[in-house]
């Protein structure tokens, strides 16, 4: 359980705001922050990781991280991070990355096991691709076995095929080793797939909090337009058949034929249209 | 011929080096590091040997040593360590007289490690002492490497500080530049001129084993 209660003033490129911020976050949940760039996302993320300073509280299974100005060392939280720009050490192998955190040989294989990297154990990042470099970068947070695990903006900068594989083994890692994961994530497709609650900050505030079919689902009004999508999830709901899809960056339900949900498959590209003839227009 | 003067020359500046980067290694970590308002004092205080005259620096290093300051006297009457006219006196002048040259780059080298790596390696528990040595350094190989070479080249080129300090005792203080410097003014010129052709070239090695290395790492590391 974690508990969080924070004030800062942050210096943004709109000049000063303040970010204030309170949360309650359960142990084992997947949490997506989401919002705007300049939001304070990464910022919070860096205060619960003690890698900045904040005023107010952060209690962490009825240990305090901080209280008022006294502050647990960024070494004595248990937390992993994973940074966007992987910020892996270049003067060690793959191995050796994680074996600096943490001198577990055991976990260290079993976690290159599960994330496909045996092979590469012995090559130094510069000679890896993105999404290994990635891979290697969610192991190392993972060997402190950390209560926390915190991600920023992980997949941002790869492939979306990649982004696949890399999410589904997120997921995996984040059952497998139990751990409370707070991920900043702009990608409604992402956040569907792997959180079970988005919290959306907008000018260091929280503006939004609940599971990622309430916040990111936008159906109200229907268009008589033709969208490009991602179909994410088919689900059958007694006699119909009701598809997910991404398109651009939201995300929609509707309801498909028994023969359409047949012939389509999770993860492909399709073209939605609808008629409206009562259009509804709701202002920004 | 008497290279006397060449083995004084290496054995300070070696010293030099070493002592320079036990000094700079913090200074500049900090440097690297800070938000401080005082940050660029302290830049502007470390580059002065860069652009004072070393008469001026020279100057005011005897003044400062000598017995008849207090840090000449604490130091003649307690650890009965003379600190002008001798090789510990130019150990120290020399210290002061290259500092730049070990300070900046290794602050450049430390600056442009990838400050994540750095947090990464606190987060993974380690000390910022640990982190300096098996995450940093090893990352900043060319940056360490041009400090130490430039300084001790540069203690090894110096000449009005060591003059002004050290004076000209054979065995003791006469390093090489100065005893060009006595040869030309005696008109030995063949003595100056196989020393200087010596000079010349050791520095040439140095410097291209220096680049040569540099571009080695910074092909290996992609940059």
């Amino acid at each position: 359980m974690i508990e969080l209660a924070i004030n800062k003033m942050l210096h943004g490129a709109q000049g000063a705001m303040p970010l204030h911020v309170n949360l309650n976050i359960e142990e084992g949940e997947f949490v997506a922050l989401s919002g705007k760039s300049g939001s304070g996302k990464t910022t919070l993320l860096r205060i619960l990781a003690g890698l900045e300073e904040a005023e107010g509280e952060i209690k962490v299974d009825n240990k305090f991280w901080l209280k008022n100005t006294k502050s647990l060392p960024v070494q004595k939280r248990e937390i992993g991070f994973v940074f966007q720009d992987y910020a892996l050490f270049e003067n060690m192998s793959v191995e050796k990355n994680l074996l600096f955190v943490s001198n577990d040989k055991a976990l260290a294989e079993k976690l290159l096991e599960l994330t496909e990297l045996t092979e590469l154990k012995n090559r130094y990042p510069n000679s890896l691709s993105g999404g290994q470099k990635q891979r290697v970068s969610i192991c190392r947070a993972l060997m402190k076995r950390p209560k926390i695990l915190l991600l920023d903006e992980p997949l941002s900068a790869l492939d979306p095929a990649m982004r696949t594989t890399l999410q589904n083994e997120l997921l995996m890692l984040h059952k497998e080793f139990g751990t409370t994961t707070i991920m900043v994530s702009h990608d409604p497709s992402e956040i569907y797939r792997l959180a079970n609650r988005v919290i959306v900050l907008q000018n260091g505030q929280i503006i939004n909090d609940g599971s990622p079919k309430e916040i990111l689902l936008k159906t109200q009004g229907s268009q008589k337009f033709s969208f490009e999508g991602e179909l994410l999830e088919i689900k059958k709901i007694d006699v119909i058949y009701i598809a997910t899809v991404a398109i651009g960056q939201q995300l929609v339900e509707v309801v498909i034929s028994s023969k359409e949900a047949k012939n389509l498959q999770i993860g492909q590209s399709i073209r939605l249209s609808t008629k409206a003839f009562t259009p509804i227009v709701t202002q920004n | 011929m008497n290279y006397e003067p060449f083995v004084i020359s290496f054995k300070l500046a070696a010293l030099t080096a070493f002592i320079l980067f036990c000094i700079a290694l913090p200074l500049s970590w900090y440097l690297s590091q800070t938000k401080s308002r005082i940050k660029p004092f302290l830049e502007a205080l470390t580059a002065l040997p860069i652009v004072l005259p070393p008469s001026v620096l020279g100057f005011y290093l005897l003044w400062a040593l000598s017995y008849n300051s207090p840090i000449g006297h604490f130091f003649e009457e307690t650890f009965g360590v003379k600190l002008v006219f001798s090789f510990t006196g130019l150990v120290v002048a020399s210290c002061f007289y290259s500092l730049p040259f070990m300070v900046q780059p290794l602050q450049n080298g430390f600056e442009s490690i990838n400050k994540n790596m750095l947090e990464a390696s606190y987060i993974a528990g380690k000390s910022k002492l640990q982190t300096i040595f098996f995450v940093a350094l090893p990352n900043m190989k060319p940056a360490v490497l041009t400090a130490l070479i430039v300084t001790f080249a540069h203690t090894v080129g110096e000449f009005g500080v060591v003059l002004m300090v050290g004076g000209s005792i054979p065995g003791e203080t006469k390093v090489a530049s100065v005893a060009i410097y006595e040869m030309v003014e005696n008109m030995d010129y063949t003595a100056a001129h196989i020393y200087s052709a010596i000079m010349v070239g050791l520095s040439f090695v140095v410097l291209l084993s220096v680049y040569i290395f540099n571009a080695r790492q910074n092909r290996r590391f992609g940059l």
